[in-house]
């Protein structure tokens, strides 16, 4: 296995990790939901206008995916990641209006070795998205298994 | 026809099933998740996970799209008809199992309860159980889900 840049121990607690830069265009917002939520807010400039959304705006689902490909770029792929059990909780704060451009932060908040699974551990994260005016948009609290440095070795 | 009766509180609706081929898992993942499980059948099985996967946010969204295609009852109480509107998030997300290449998972959501607005005249709050089961009846995903709803 080619060495990767962060292993589970790379993960300590207060460790804050900047995820970049994302645009998110209309076609994209349109794409996404038109294939798994295709609610007239998604699909559609004028009914998103006319919804509380304000505008065409992103599936919770597809800002949920652009975070998850934030963090694949920004430590994931060259991380010893093995998946992740789940989600404690995704706050979708305000909308994600087609054109804007989100960056954000992924904070290790807890990490702990697996019992059940020694070369493993578990890091809770807590992370935000933040649009062009500094507004958050998208919160979330999720856990990452990762082997070991001496595992992955 | 209460508020209850039309969200079916506590009452399990099937919102049917998707399968999840190879080359639709691939082209998730290499959009959204590209680690080597989403993405490769030989590197997946070097993995935990054992074999090629979808990624846990591609079982999420099928769960909505489902969701979003199947009807809700049909609103003969008194007043406007209810009317659905965005979600401000979800808590307790548990991919549960792996969803391997070729695998059905059947959907199904159960509204839990629903509690008024203090910040939203007119608006309510609706929590929705979503839950995904494999071909063997395992669960494979829940979560619970809020989601707005113009009630007044």
């Amino acid at each position: 296995m080619t060495r990767k840049t962060w292993a589970f121990e790379d993960f300590v607690e207060g460790t804050s990790i900047d995820l970049g830069a994302r645009t998110v265009t209309a076609e994209e917002i349109v794409e996404f939901a038109s294939e798994f939520d295709p609610q007239p807010m998604h699909l559609d400039r004028e009914a998103g206008e006319a919804s509380i959304l304000g505008g065409l705006s992103a599936s919770g689902w597809h800002t949920s995916a652009i975070y998850m490909r934030m963090i694949c770029d920004a430590f994931l792929l060259d991380s010893t990641g093995q998946g992740s059990p789940g989600v404690d909780r995704i706050k979708w704060k305000r909308p994600v209006l087609a054109g804007d451009r989100l960056g954000g932060t992924a904070t290790v908040v807890a990490s702990r070795p697996l019992k059940s699974r020694p070369s493993l551990g578990l890091v809770t994260f807590r992370s935000e998205l933040v649009n062009q005016r500094g507004e958050t948009v998208f919160e979330m609290e999720n856990s990452v298994m990762f082997l070991k440095r001496e595992a992955a070795s | 026809m209460t508020l209850d009766e039309f969200f079916e509180i506590g009452v399990p609706v099937d919102i049917g099933s998707h399968t999840f081929d190879a080359a639709a898992i691939k082209a998730f993942a290499r959009k959204y998740d590209p680690q080597p499980f989403h993405l490769d059948e030989d590197l997946a099985r070097e993995s935990v996970l054992g074999g090629l996967c979808a990624s846990g946010w591609h079982t999420a969204a099928a769960w909505m799209k489902r969701n979003v295609d199947t009807p809700v009852k049909r609103w003969t109480g008194q007043g406007p008809e209810p009317v659905f509107g965005p979600s401000p998030g979800i808590t307790n997300l548990k991919w549960l199992k792996p969803v391997y290449a070729g695998e059905t998972i059947s959907f199904s959501r159960t509204a839990l309860s629903h509690r008024a607005m203090a910040s939203r005249p007119g608006w309510s709050v609706l929590t929705v159980r979503a839950e995904g089961v494999d071909s063997t009846g395992a669960k494979v995903i829940e979560f619970d889900s809020a989601v707005l709803v113009k009630v007044a």
